[in-house]
């Protein structure tokens, strides 16, 4: 199992986030997130283009680039970083991850090539984005129309494809169906966090096509995989604040010092400076233990609960230490505090990680 | 002699297996096996050719060690601070210093402390005011010393004394090779809040130190002891007081050695409670039922989560740093504010778990007594081998490149606010 990034990683790494500095500063960011839209599609068909991010993770028999959960992790990592606005965690993440998951081969040969170039911008529909174990109870399959409501789908007023886990008569399935079918309604809805769009979706009696066979396990398995790149997102975000946050504190001066002499704001910069190595550390292992199908079972949902405390933490001191400026509109901290909030809500609140947690380790017994 | 430097791994093997071969005998007495051991030049190979070393770099004598655990062989003396006081004798020390102390402590022969924190000054070090002045061709101690490790069975010790006030407080001091066994030094045991006592004060009153014996010269004392604080943290933070102890076998020199590390370990026994003893969290709540208290499960998650992360970090730390990357990241201080983290995490976990139980002490009490020792033992690893403050302020400045603190304590030392 890979325990370090190799020389090939960091290197992409690299060019990624300098891909992003320049194409999602946060005048563009600004600029973005007051559309309706919400991105930009001459940066998106660039970077799935020259970059072909979203095909990264994506096996090469579905048009891919055969790379696993490290490298999907990289470039979340630099998205959170720069906050990119566009349907990558939607499409690329989210449902290219469900159809790799749990699809057909028939269903991945038909969707993924089109996810992996950028052609098709898909999403995952789910009833619940509270945790695993609540999904089937909103969305249902009856004689293969979908019903139902989902009150949160990210980025679906731009989906072609909306991939679904439904209830049907066997259980919790997976389906698919274009967006223009007869049946779908798709309403934007207003959102804290406006570099991350989100629509409320009705089905009444949606013509959908079986996708693939779950279980409550194959959506376990899905929540995992979705958490661990969420997790390299809000990593990459609390690593910008502490840099920037670092940045402000050795240029501010009161007291006729930088306020980053004072012992008050140094202590608390270590202790951010902790949280961030150690959630850091811990999110780039789950994605090496994914990838190598190894490690412990409870490591998503840790990381999770890790990158997202660790995010908050650096959002609130990020804007404590600014001061006044930190609350104003006109800087950019509250994008990322914004940002660190709705990630912290999305895909199970620390607590929800925690308790899922716990319970893989009672069933594992001795882990320490 | 000068080839040896450039010996691949299978050379090294095969030489230190031959060496064994001919030398290894567990019938012979604890002291004659390691005066064979030292003067063969495989005790310390790291060491130069000219003194009982090999003149090798860490991953060849890293290959040495391995050889000799394998093959169970009882290596040099290295409990206590005898290894502080060997490796700054070594980089700084004279010839004639060289010469005298450091066999003696590889040997095993002589024990040593290290009286270097005072009453008037823990945190800042360099604010010590014990005296040192030069009268009829040496030097006389006088002042009080505290948190000296061993010190009750120490036969020399490594000193910092101030010989001039009138510096700058960093200007003035002196480092000094102490003998402990004169009448002018008294060591007292200091009884800590978990009872234990581990430590000692020691009273230098008129205690006399041979002109020889000053390291470094006169008022260069604070540079020679970050020599020896440098690898204290090493060495992993904090003094490696507690040694691990070879499996048992048959023969003298096992029996030997095992009197010693368990003399040297005794008042130790408790240094893994003040880690807060994670091991124990999982089992307590499943043996108590309070693992299905949703309270427990939250916070003894975030014990794991927090556990687990930090050896992970330190594990990439590692990975960087053999890379070769020369990022400077004194993973040391980052480590121990993490180690001090947890261990109150840890406290707090098995108060939640022990309820009313917690009440209780003694080997009656929860997990042998363990948990109750965890409770009253935590709030020394955020103090010991410099505070969770002092790390904070080392990370903020030489991690995060924040701004040094406001000084009050420049200036002539005579001058400085401080406690008498």
């Amino acid at each position: 199992m890979q325990t370090a990034f190799s020389e090939d990683q960091e290197q992409f790494r690299l060019t990624i986030g300098r891909f992003l500095q320049d194409k999602s500063p946060p005048s563009a960011v600004r600029s973005l997130m007051a559309t309706e839209q919400g991105f930009d599609a001459s940066v998106w068909s660039q970077m799935c283009g020259e970059l072909g991010l979203a095909g990264m993770h994506i096996p090469e028999a579905y048009g891919g680039f055969g790379f696993g959960p490290v490298e999907l992790g990289i470039v979340a990592e630099e998205m959170g970083r720069h906050l990119y606005c566009g349907p990558f965690f939607s499409s690329a993440v989210m449902a290219a991850g469900a159809l790799m998951l749990n699809a057909t081969s028939k269903a991945k040969e038909a969707w993924l090539p089109g996810i992996a170039d950028g052609s098709v911008l898909a999403t995952l529909v789910l009833d619940s984005l509270d945790g695993p174990e609540q999904i089937g109870a909103g969305v249902s399959v009856q004689a293969g129309a979908l019903h139902g409501l989902a009150p949160l789908v990210v980025d679906a007023h731009l989906a072609d494809l909306m991939v679904v886990i439904a209830r049907d008569a066997q259980g919790l399935n997976l389906y698919t169906l274009t967006a223009d079918t007869a049946g779908v309604v798709v309403e934007p809805i207003e959102v804290l966090d406006p570099t991350r769009k989100l629509a409320r979706v009705i089905f009444d009696g949606a013509e959908v096509e079986h996708a693939g066979n779950m279980d409550e396990a194959a959506v376990a398995k899905t929540w995992d995989y979705m958490c661990v790149a969420l997790a390299h997102e809000m990593i990459g975000g609390a690593q910008q604040l502490l840099e920037t946050t670092l940045e402000y504190t050795k240029l501010r001066y009161q007291f006729g010092r930088p306020i980053g002499s004072f012992q008050s704001l140094k202590h608390r910069c270590a202790d951010l400076l902790l949280a961030v190595e150690t959630a850091k550390a811990a999110t780039h292992h789950a994605a090496q233990c994914l990838a190598a199908g190894e490690g412990e079972p409870y490591l998503p949902s840790m990381v999770k609960a890790m990158a997202a405390d660790t995010y908050m933490l650096a959002a609130k001191e990020a804007i404590q230490m600014r001061g006044g400026i930190g609350f104003t509109w006109e800087e950019d901290t509250h994008l990322w505090f914004k940002r660190a909030k709705s990630s912290e809500v999305f895909l199970g609140l620390p607590s929800v990680h925690r308790e899922r947690m716990m319970t893989m380790i009672e069933q594992q017994e001795s882990v320490l | 002699m000068n080839d040896t430097v450039t010996m691949t791994e299978p050379e090294i093997v095969a030489a230190v297996s031959a060496w064994i071969d001919e030398w290894w005998n567990p019938d012979l007495s604890l002291r004659e096996w390691r005066e064979i051991l030292v003067d063969g030049g495989w005790a310390t190979p790291q060491w130069p050719q000219a003194y009982f070393g090999r003149g090798f770099n860490q991953s060849q004598a890293a290959v040495v060690s391995k050889v000799f655990h394998q093959a169970g062989v009882v290596p040099v003396a290295q409990s206590g601070p005898r290894r502080l006081a060997a490796e700054t004798i070594l980089a700084m020390g004279s010839a004639d210093q060289k010469q005298r102390y450091l066999r003696p402590i590889l040997t095993g022969e002589h024990a040593w402390c290290q009286l270097f924190s005072e009453p008037g000054s823990g945190s800042d070090l360099a604010g010590l005011s014990t005296k040192a002045e030069f009268v009829n061709d040496h030097w006389v101690i006088n002042g009080q010393k505290v948190w000296n490790t061993s010190a009750h069975h120490a036969d020399f010790g490594i000193l910092v004394a101030r010989t001039d006030f009138d510096l700058p407080k960093h200007q003035g001091i002196s480092y000094f090779l102490i003998d402990m066994r004169q009448p002018g030094v008294e060591v007292r045991q200091l009884k800590q809040m978990n009872g234990h006592a581990s430590f000692n004060e020691v009273f230098l009153t008129d205690a006399i130190v041979a002109a020889n014996d000053l390291v470094g010269g006169e008022g260069n004392g604070w540079d020679v002891a970050k020599t020896t604080l440098s690898y204290e943290r090493r060495m992993g933070g904090v003094t490696r007081s507690f040694v691990e102890a070879q499996t048992p076998r048959q023969g003298r020199v096992y029996e030997e050695y095992a009197e010693e590390v368990r003399i040297a370990n005794e008042p130790y026994t408790w240094y893994p409670q003040r880690q807060g003893r994670v091991d124990l969290a999982l089992p307590q709540a499943q043996a108590t039922g309070a693992i299905k208290d949703p309270v427990v499960r939250q916070e003894l998650a975030r014990l794991i989560s927090m556990s687990k992360g930090a050896a992970l970090a330190s594990a990439a730390a590692e990975a960087t740093r053999r890379s070769g990357s020369n990022e400077l990241v004194p993973a040391g201080s980052i480590g121990k504010l993490a180690a001090s983290v947890i261990a109150r995490q840890a406290s707090h976990v098995h108060t939640l778990i022990a309820g009313a139980e917690a009440m209780r002490s003694g080997v009656n009490s929860a997990a042998e007594g363990m948990i109750a020792e965890v409770l009253v033992s935590v709030p020394a690893i955020s103090i010991a081998g410099g505070t969770d403050e002092i790390q904070r302020n080392i990370i903020a400045e030489r991690v995060l490149g924040m701004p040094s603190e406001v000084r009050s304590d420049t200036g002539p030392f005579r001058d400085i606010k401080r406690n008498d």
